[in-house]
């Protein structure tokens, strides 16, 4: 998919990419005949939380995908951490959008989240007492320890949501990408899962999260990547999230007035 | 031979099989189109597989009243009943319980199908040779064939075709838009049941020609066969009829004009033919035509990211835009951009800055959404109006448009 | 009934059905959460076709020319159908009844045009198997179990089927936890690095492999119906896997061996003298299960209330 070496000889470090935890060059994807994300490059900051925004069908989703190898690119180059994906997985964790699942399917929550661990415990290993605990231990961060026996499809969108990050916590990844974690989750689920996101930032961690919701962007996020199909700005919050690149993100889509309220926002 | 056959010259059985082949062709290419267009084409497979016990119970109760048994009329009746509660089983399975739609199918077909086999062990029980025309339900039997039994074929064809005639307009609303038609206050679970009905009808028509195990492929394969020839569900519904009618008439035909070539299975391999030719050369859903579309849409992302890459000075790693860009005269062998390559770059860019101006100006909204990163703007753009958005630009005018 | 009666006539098709059941209900698991359930459907009508080829060709009935045949049916026709599904866009249900009707039809043909009159080759043998005839005629009473003369007259189909059941068995338990994730979540499963797509052929031929051998001693009614009735019925016990697991084994083995006894015996206690069908019998048994789950099981209905927003 992704040739290491260009046949002109060209290696990925003369390219640029560095040791970014994720950097992509050249990246289009498309769905059919029309290009959902075209010739986009990103560099992702180590140790920041980084929000990709853009309106909806920007393609926001299918660049994250096609960064974890989810679609295939048409054209372009994915680095993890300076190296080819498959070599960097166990460093990453993705927490998917909702409904990607059979919620009927006959797993307990606790289950899902020892899916987590399923690299450390290889193909035969046994599930042990450090393993549950693990698990256990990443339940309790999303405040959802007491559904650690429920079914999974029992639980309400958010709890499910929290449940998917405990998952990824217990990857024990150094790169989390989360795709709509936000998206239609009650007000209770949004402030645990932020608080954990900002946890992992403190750690040193680096998180990724595809948003919708501009107004929480500057209380959320240090770093903002605007796509509409191409990269429309890249960089801190205080530079790249402005009236400006929202303007040129969301053209006729976004109403003036919204913006006129976020600019106010951001002072 | 075979012509003697396409022309009805074979005799009396050959003639009647062969006017019944293409009615049933007809009418299950017809009412399979619906199946097929509400994503629920292996219905049918359950449906066909649950006639089984109904005609053997029939013809045990036949043999009970003193007759032979072989009645056809007695026998499809006993049939279709059987077919009908392997439906409702069916529909329970997937309404009340956790059980997928595929499940359910699997669940229904092949209990319903062992349960007839059970019986069909106890007619063997019950007088040599007595069973021997229950068999060729499994299969079809073409030989034997009688002018009731196409009587019977022709009839309940037609009322078929005349009942989706009548209910084409309900069904395909449910088909396309469930959620919207039951919002609209249709009965989607009863037009449903309709469908599946008529399916049944079909099945049971055809058990005597093509038999319970192939009737499946008279009902689903020319539906996808029409598919890929039209977007509009009316149409699809036509060619299937004629594509079913085709492949029945063809294959009544093939199988007349010599010995041992079985009809039901010609049938199904004819229509598997026309399928084959469909899947490959249709104008615009057939695999052809999708391959030579991809490749000249990688093509065109290809060369504008090699352009874009080019007028902004950046290296270009990916081989295949060296290659596309160099077989287009647009950089030299060593990587540096020709002349028509500089002009064809600057034009890129410049038409990125003009999208980008069209993108955020709320005046163009509609032509925004056309935005695909590779359109050229003058396609979707006046001259004056390219000439405003250089205003707003700034800088060299002189880009050639 | 005594073991000189029993074990000759009774325990080695008894033995071959359960294990055939068990077999196929394994992988049954996985296919039906996967909703590819059909996919057993599709493979066992395409086993015919692959053994009037392995017949063409080797002029023969010999069993392993014959396996190999139905098996190679089985993966021509998995690939044709993910073909026809990826190249037509077309919904997979309707790829596969083109396909599995298709070469069911071309079976039936190649069979006609075949002298077969003089081997013992036929559609109804193919769909509901010979499972009463596979007795151990050496067999004098239990203790033949140990008499290695007696042991070699076993009918053949009883070490193959179970050397299928524990290759099925061994390909669950090593593969367990990709399957269980990729079952579950597909996407989470690649971004971990699981290969989603091998390990889902690899499913589907084991489970292919497992119908080849039930077929060839039971009949391909018997394989549809443990591939779908007993995980269906286990699944409406429980929302554990692994309880789902053993729930089907135990169905399989209870429709396995009741369908046998109600067949050999149920019309005798009826009056009748003759045995019905052994495999008809067991599918039968089968639906009753999955009936009485499907009414009475505690985990019977949806959870899923909460799909797309």
């Amino acid at each position: 998919m992704l040739g290491l070496v260009s046949n002109d000889g060209v290696t990925l470090e003369d390219s640029g990419l560095g040791e970014s935890p994720l950097a992509v060059r050249g990246l289009t994807v498309s769905y059919g005949q029309k290009p959902a994300v075209f010739s986009v490059d990103m560099t992702v900051q180590p140790g920041a939380m980084t929000a990709i925004i853009g309106p909806n069908g920007a393609g926001k989703s299918t660049l994250l995908k096609a960064a974890l190898g989810i679609v295939n690119p048409l054209s372009g180059q994915v680095t993890v951490f300076g190296q080819p994906l498959e070599a960097q997985r166990a460093r990453i964790a993705y927490v998917p959008q909702r409904a990607s699942v059979d919620w009927d399917f006959p797993t307990r929550v606790i289950d899902v989240v020892l899916m987590g661990l399923s690299r450390e415990l290889g193909l035969l290993g046994r599930v042990r007492a450090r393993h549950k605990a693990c698990a256990m231990d990443c339940l309790n961060r999303v405040g959802m320890r007491d559904f650690a026996d429920r079914q999974i499809g029992q639980l309400s969108g958010g709890q499910q949501q929290r449940v998917f990050l405990a998952r990824a916590l217990a990857q024990g990844a150094d790169l989390y990408l989360l795709d709509e974690p936000f998206a239609g989750v009650d007000a209770a689920t949004e402030k645990a899962i932020i608080a954990v996101l900002k946890s992992l930032k403190e750690a040193g961690k680096t998180v990724v999260v595809v948003h919708h919701d501009l107004a929480t962007v500057t209380d959320y996020f240090d770093h903002v990547f605007l796509i509409n199909t191409r990269k429309v700005a890249e960089g801190p919050v205080s530079e790249a999230f402005t009236a400006e690149t929202l303007q040129a993100a969301y053209g006729g889509r976004l109403a003036t007035a919204q913006i006129d309220q976020i600019s106010r926002a951001l002072g | 031979m075979i012509w003697d056959a396409l022309t009805l010259q074979l005799g009396y059985n050959a003639t009647l099989v062969a006017i019944g082949a293409t009615l049933l062709g007809v009418s299950a290419g017809v009412t399979g189109t619906f199946l097929f267009l509400r994503k629920r084409a292996l219905v049918s497979d359950a449906i066909s597989h649950a006639t089984l016990p109904g005609v053997c119970l029939a013809f045990m109760v036949l043999v009970a009243l003193g007759g032979d048994g072989r009645n056809l009329l007695g026998l499809l009746a006993g049939s279709a009943i059987s077919a009908w509660v392997g439906l409702l089983c069916m529909n329970w399975l997937t309404r009340r319980t956790r059980l997928a739609e595929d499940a359910a199918i699997g669940a229904v077909l092949s209990v319903f199908f062992g349960f007839g086999i059970v019986l069909l062990t106890i007619i063997q029980t019950m007088g040599v040779g007595r069973q021997a025309g229950l068999e060729g339900f499994l299969l079809g039997s073409t030989a034997g064939m009688l002018w009731a039994d196409a009587m019977i074929i022709a009839i309940g064809g037609s009322a078929t075709l005349l009942l989706v005639l009548i209910l084409r307009r309900p069904m395909t609303l449910v088909a396309f838009d469930p959620e919207y038609a039951a919002a609209r206050g249709l009965p989607i679970h009863r037009i449903d049941l309709a469908m599946m009905g008529l399916v049944m009808a079909v099945t049971v028509v055809g058990l005597k020609i093509v038999g319970l195990i192939l009737i499946v492929a008279l009902l689903i394969i020319p539906a996808v066969t029409a598919r890929f020839w039209s977007e509009r569900s009316e149409h699809v519904v036509l060619l299937a009829g004629l594509a079913g009618g085709l492949a029945g008439y063809i294959g009544a035909a093939i199988s007349a004009s010599a010995p041992n070539l079985p009809t039901g299975p010609i049938i199904v391999l004819v229509s598997f033919a026309f399928f084959v030719l469909s899947l490959f050369c249709a104008p615009k859903r057939g695999v052809l035509a999708a391959v030579l579309r991809h490749l000249r849409f990688q093509r065109r992302v290809h060369i504008r990211q090699g352009l874009l890459a080019l007028a902004q000075g950046q290296k270009i790693y990916e081989p295949l835009t060296l290659r596309l860009l160099r077989r287009a005269g647009l950089v030299r062998p060593d990587g540096v951009a020709t002349d028509s390559g500089k002009a064809r770059a600057a034009k890129a860019l410049r038409d990125e800055k003009r999208w980008e101006i069209v993108r955020a100006d709320q005046a163009h909204e509609a032509t925004a959404a056309l935005y695909d990163g590779l359109r050229d703007i003058e396609t979707v753009l006046t001259h004056d109006q390219i000439a405003e958005i250089d205003r707003q630009i700034g800088g060299p005018q002189g880009v050639p448009v | 009934m005594s073991g000189e009666e029993f074990v000759p006539l009774s325990l080695t098709p008894l033995l071959i059905g359960t294990f055939a059941a068990i077999a196929c209900a394994l992988p049954g698991n996985f296919l039906v959460l996967r909703k590819q359930a059909l996919i057993g459907d599709a493979i066992s009508h395409v086993v015919l076709p692959g053994i009037v080829v392995a017949f063409l060709v080797t002029g023969a009935i010999s069993t392993w020319p014959m396996m190999l045949g139905a098996a190679g049916a089985a993966i021509v026709a998995v690939v044709l159908i993910e073909a026809i599904r990826r190249l037509g866009q077309i919904e997979p249900g309707a790829a596969m009844g083109v396909v599995f009707t298709t070469m069911f039809a071309a079976g039936v043909l190649l069979l006609e045009q075949t002298d077969t009159s003089t081997v013992h080759l036929d559609v109804e043998h193919a769909l509901y198997g010979n499972l009463e005839s596979l007795i151990w005629l050496d067999a004098t009473g239990w203790g033949s179990l140990l008499d290695v003369e007696a042991l070699a007259g076993l009918p053949p189909e009883l070490p193959r089927i179970a050397l299928t059941l524990v290759g099925v068995s061994v390909f669950t338990w090593l593969f367990w936890r990709p399957l269980k994730i990729s079952t579950f979540d597909e996407g989470f499963a690649r971004t971990i690095g699981i290969r989603t797509g091998a390990l889902g052929m690899a499913l589907v031929i084991t489970a292919a492999i497992a119908a080849v051998a039930a077929f060839d001693a039971v009949g391909s009614i018997i394989v549809i119906a443990m591939f779908i009735c007993p995980p269906a019925a286990a699944r409406m016990l429980t929302n554990r896997l692994e309880a789902q697991i053993a729930w089907s084994i135990v169905f399989a083995t209870a429709s396995a061996v009741s369908g046998y006894v109600l067949a050999g015996y149920g019309p005798l206690w009826l009056g009748g003298s003759d045995a019905v069908s052994a495999a008809g019998m067991i599918a039968t048994m089968s639906g009753l299960i999955l009936a009485a789950a499907a009414m009475f099981g505690p985990c019977r209905a949806h959870i899923g209330a909460h799909t797309s927003t």
